[in-house]
């Protein structure tokens, strides 16, 4: 199971208290984390990549075990914290405003 | 008895105001999607329990949100906007061409006689329709045709955010873009046409006359008489009596011709409301005044309604989507601002209450008269 923090803006679209815990077939990936959120969870399609590209949205950011994760390519492995669940994925709304 | 229901969109989310037909006391609830920038909020003629909402942020994009039960409820519904084809490129700010890209949804129109039916206007500028109660959305893409090339954003964006269904002769739709203009359509939708003859911009266009390009910031009609339009302009307010056809300025004696929504009165075609703001700089009341400006002659000779207005320190804006009228016997007027009031008249525009101060910016207020 990977453990999925989303910002609160997600949780309340949809609809989830806490961390989301998710199935994904391995190799663990930033692409397979989020077409697994997307499967479980259709409201969260095009808020967190672009549903045609499925480019990162510019000010969402991806953060794990302490490490920005936002630029590394999506099906480039995750660290091994994440596919064994000690840390979360990370999906967070970019610092913006003053 | 009559009620009233208010639906407010704001910058951090969703308010739906109530009240009996007295407009008095009112209860609020809300916010509703916290947090989220809510652009637009209305209801179906045909069936009034049946809301949509533009959500939408900077950080998430879009989503559209449907509630069947008059607001107590919501459900997502569709939120997949694509252009037509290619949709090609419109002017930028600098002159170049741009490639059209989807931002938001800044209005909805529900269908006047079909309850499965509604319109949403898009930034960037286009028309899409759902006929099935916002589950699929397909654009109409004929708009874009109407020299799209030319059009360019004003300061808020390149929006489509007046949509004016015809109540006579249903093939006939209205729209407005900033800033490119106003169009209509008398084939439902299909092909349109510019309809900025006598608009004139001569601080925002090398060609004050252009047939488009001219930044519309509202267009308002009485359902009894569609080929009269009333239209706030970035400068100036315009009358027309031919669907669009020609426009004449009817500002008069205005002391600002700028500002965002014009309203006409449910039983009065010829009464007309403005919320004059000082200039496209400074987007707060003239003096400081917070003054709804009320025409009884179809626009030229304008009142100012203050009681119950602050009339001094007040630097508010009033956005073009932020005022309705009810269709009480006596008509009610309604405005939000962006420092988070919504005022309320209950004897069309001559004395106002405060029925909320303290919501945050308001970008949209609609009004539903239930029975």
């Amino acid at each position: 199971m990977i453990r999925i923090v989303l910002p609160a803006h997600l949780r309340s679209l949809a609809r989830v208290q806490d961390e989301v815990w998710l199935e994904v077939e391995p190799p663990i990936t930033q692409r397979r984390v989020l077409d697994a959120l997307e499967v479980a969870y259709p409201v969260l399609r095009g808020t967190v990549r672009d549903q045609e590209t499925q480019k990162r949205r510019a000010l969402v950011r991806f953060f794990c075990c302490g490490e920005d994760f936002s630029h590394e390519a999506p099906d480039a492995p995750l660290p091994e914290a994440i596919a064994d669940s000690t840390e979360p994925f990370c999906i967070v709304g970019a610092m913006a405003g003053g | 008895m009559s009620a009233i229901r208010l639906l407010v969109g704001t910058r951090k989310g969703a308010f739906v105001l109530t009240s009996d037909g007295k407009r008095k006391n009112w209860k609020v609830s809300g916010p509703h999607f916290a947090g989220w920038e809510i652009y637009h909020l209305k209801g179906s003629p045909v069936n009034p329990d049946r809301i949509y909402a533009s959500q939408s942020s900077g950080w998430f994009g879009q989503q559209v949100q449907r509630s069947d039960d008059g607001g107590e409820t919501w459900q997502p519904v569709g939120k997949d906007f694509v252009y037509e084809g290619v949709p090609g490129t419109h002017q930028w700010y600098d002159g170049t061409q741009h490639p059209w890209e989807f931002k938001r949804i800044w209005h909805f129109e529900p269908s006047l006689g079909e309850a499965e039916t509604v319109y949403a206007g898009a930034e960037d500028a286009a028309l899409f329709r759902s006929r099935d109660g916002g589950t699929s959305w397909q654009e109409l893409p004929g708009l874009r045709e109407a020299k799209g090339k030319l059009w360019q954003p004003g300061a808020g964006g390149m929006c489509l955010h007046t949509i004016l269904l015809d109540p006579v002769n249903p093939a006939r739709i209205f729209v407005a873009i900033s800033a490119a203009g106003a169009f209509r359509s008398d084939d439902s939708g299909q092909s349109w046409l510019p309809i900025n003859k006598g608009l004139k911009s001569p601080y925002e266009l090398p060609d004050p006359d252009a047939a488009v390009g001219h930044c519309v910031h509202r267009i308002a009609m009485h359902r009894s008489r569609p080929d009269v339009l009333f239209m706030q302009k970035h400068w100036d307010v315009m009358r027309s009596d031919s669907a669009g056809d020609l426009w004449n300025e009817v500002s008069g004696n205005l002391p600002s011709d700028f500002g965002f929504p014009i309203d006409v009165h449910a039983h009065e075609p010829e009464t007309i409301y403005v919320v004059p703001i000082k200039s496209d700089s400074e987007h707060y009341p003239p003096d400081g005044k917070l003054r709804v400006y009320r025409s009884r002659t179809g626009g030229n000779e304008w009142e100012a309604l203050t009681n119950g207005l602050p009339q001094k320190d007040c630097y508010v804006n009033v956005l073009r989507d932020a005022m309705a009228v009810d269709s009480l016997d006596e008509c009610g007027v309604y405005f939000g601002t962006t420092g988070g009031q919504v005022y309320a008249s209950a004897d069309a525009g001559d004395t106002w209450d405060a029925v909320v101060r303290d919501l945050p910016a308001i970008c949209s207020v609609e009004v539903q008269t239930l029975p």
